[in-house]
């Protein structure tokens, strides 16, 4: 049973107060909130583990290596990887989009060869490939988007051609919330040999994910959005494309044999990990995931349709003139995350309005300035769900933003 | 604590609504661009100014209620003012926006402007409120540029 109130019970700061009113805490597209065995997790580790990894004949070195290669099984059985050497730590999905253009990028893309991107990218699944068809005069191309935040699938055909080597797509829009049809990209791209990476930023914290069924090649995620914590996330790639790329970072950790010389590499995943990694953050994100998967990630993606459809009917019904919903109406193709524009409300000052009763949303280009650009506005409000929201906080933010717009239109009361 | 009456006053909010000199000047001796990347904030300003005096000032873009009204306000004040009047004006304001609190400012000097005093509480609408002036800083010193709060 998905009991949002016992779930919150988990999170300490869900009881702070923000200028004397409950929090509601409607950001979690930029970082989830921890709960409690997550922050314990880390603690823990300080206090009973914390020794250096893959290096120690010692007792502690040996206990934290293997929490912290625990934590990896964990995060590996989480996204249904064939094995956990196939998940590569990394700082956040940024670095693992960046490790993907460097490592493989700069091997596999040559002159005239096509990057497909959506117009819907995070600035960190757009600027890598932008940097990289820079060094490499390779072109870029876009699927397009239709009026309601969706892929124009039946470009896509057409758009994947024999030049094209690899299609980039989001899974969940951070923007829109759309979500993308990854298996359909998956097969179109790889019928003429190109590969497919996934940025799974917003998907994998928010719905069940199955890279071996989506058939992806690259798979990006953070794990600060999923209940763990900043400065850890992950790469899965799949296996022999992994082994046929060539490290990102060098140094310690990562080698196998060193003469002054020269060196060889370590096996997987270790041939991508230079230095000493984030262990503590790395086991904590283990504890996410057991909570994830405690809870289960069917009924948080259930929850948040059910989120997702309840905040859509408020929003149409609530008396908001001229407010523009961004994304899909349909909450089988849409996560919890709502942008919208109050024509006649800048985000900014909305945003601020809505601070002072407690709520926190995001404002702005939401590091997608291309796609909020294409909406026709310079900005928009975000609110975005995750699974200790309730339905009462929807009521609560349609509320306030009916009542920001009285106050920017009539003054205060 | 601050109210948002503070940020928000009620001539804040009127040159929202109707903002003064909003539109282009016909023959500009210097114009500039600010941009406010973090939330898109946009604002062409020009001058025309004659032997050192800003005898007319336009403004154009898109912004939030804090970066409009500081705009129509600044525009406001430099009409008939000397470009080195300006100056001094832009560092007072900037001084009075970015204090830490309890720090004084030149109350005197900025007359109307303290109006938008409030928002030294408020630290993430700093730059709303300053963008208007560091690109009329911009296009006094350098008569066309693009200026970036970034």
């Amino acid at each position: 049973m998905f009991d949002v109130e016992k779930i919150r019970l988990d999170f300490p700061i869900l009881t702070k107060e923000i200028f004397g009113k409950p929090l509601v805490y409607l950001d979690n597209a930029a970082t989830s909130q921890k709960p409690r065995q997550v922050i314990d997790a880390l603690v823990e580790y300080y206090e009973n583990f914390n020794a250096n990894v893959h290096r120690g004949v010692h007792t502690l070195s040996m206990e934290a290596t293997d929490r912290y290669e625990e934590a990896r099984e964990k995060v590996s059985s989480f996204i249904n990887s064939e094995s956990s050497d196939l998940v590569i730590w990394t700082r956040n999905a940024s670095e693992s989009l960046n490790l993907v253009a460097y490592s493989w990028g700069e091997k596999n893309v040559h002159e005239g060869d096509e990057i497909l991107l959506t117009p819907m990218e995070h600035h960190s699944n757009l600027v890598p490939w932008q940097e990289l068809a820079r060094r490499k005069n390779a072109v870029i191309k876009f699927i397009p988007m239709l009026e309601n935040g969706t892929l124009d699938m039946d470009r896509v055909k057409e758009l994947i051609t024999e030049r094209t080597v690899l299609v980039s797509a989001v899974h969940m829009s951070n923007a829109l919330g759309t979500i993308n049809p990854i298996k359909e990209l998956a097969e179109e791209a790889h019928k003429l040999g190109a590969k497919i990476l996934v940025d799974g930023a917003q998907s994998v914290p928010h719905m069940p994910t199955d890279v071996q069924e989506l058939n992806c090649d690259f798979l990006a995620f953070s794990g600060h959005k999923m209940l763990g914590p900043t400065g850890i996330g992950a790469l899965y790639v799949k296996e022999e494309i992994l082994e046929s790329m060539e490290p990102f970072l060098t140094g310690g950790e990562m080698v196998l044999e060193v003469s002054y010389e020269k060196a060889s590499w370590a096996d997987l995943p270790m041939k991508f990990e230079a230095g000493t990694p984030n262990i503590a953050d790395s086991i904590a994100l283990g504890s996410a995931v057991d909570y994830l998967n405690a809870l289960g990630m069917g009924n948080v993606r259930e929850h948040e349709k059910d989120m997702t459809a309840y905040a859509l009917d408020r929003f149409r019904k609530a008396d908001l003139e001229g407010l523009d919903l961004f994304g899909p109406d349909d909450p089988n193709i849409r996560g919890g995350v709502f942008s919208f524009n109050t024509p006649d409300v800048h985000p900014h000052d909305l945003g601020t309005f809505l601070d002072r009763i407690g709520i926190a949303v995001r404002t702005g280009h939401h590091c997608a300035m291309p796609l909020v650009r294409s909406l026709g506005v310079a900005a928009t409000s975000r609110a975005s769900f995750y699974l200790y929201n309730t339905k009462k906080e929807v009521d609560i933010l349609v509320d306030g933003v009916t009542e920001a717009l009285r106050y920017f239109r009539d003054g205060p009361k | 604590m601050h109210d948002l009456e503070d940020l928000y006053q009620e001539i804040v909010m009127d040159h929202n609504r109707r903002p003064r000199n909003f539109g282009e000047l016909e023959d500009p001796t210097a114009t500039a661009d600010g941009f406010n990347p973090l939330c898109g904030d946009q604002v062409t300003l020009q001058l025309f100014l004659e032997d050192g005096v800003v005898s007319d000032v336009a403004f154009n873009g898109v912004g939030c209620a804090i970066s409009k009204s500081s705009a129509s306000m600044m525009t406001e004040e430099l009409k008939g003012k000397t470009v080195e009047h300006a100056e001094k004006l832009f560092e007072a304001f900037r001084k009075m926006i970015t204090r830490a609190p309890g720090e004084s400012y030149d109350s005197e000097l900025l007359g109307d402007l303290e109006i938008l005093k409030g928002v030294s509480q408020y630290p993430a609408r700093i730059k709303c409120a300053t963008l208007a002036w560091h690109t009329l800083h911009s296009a006094i010193q350098d008569g066309n540029e693009v200026v970036s709060t970034e």
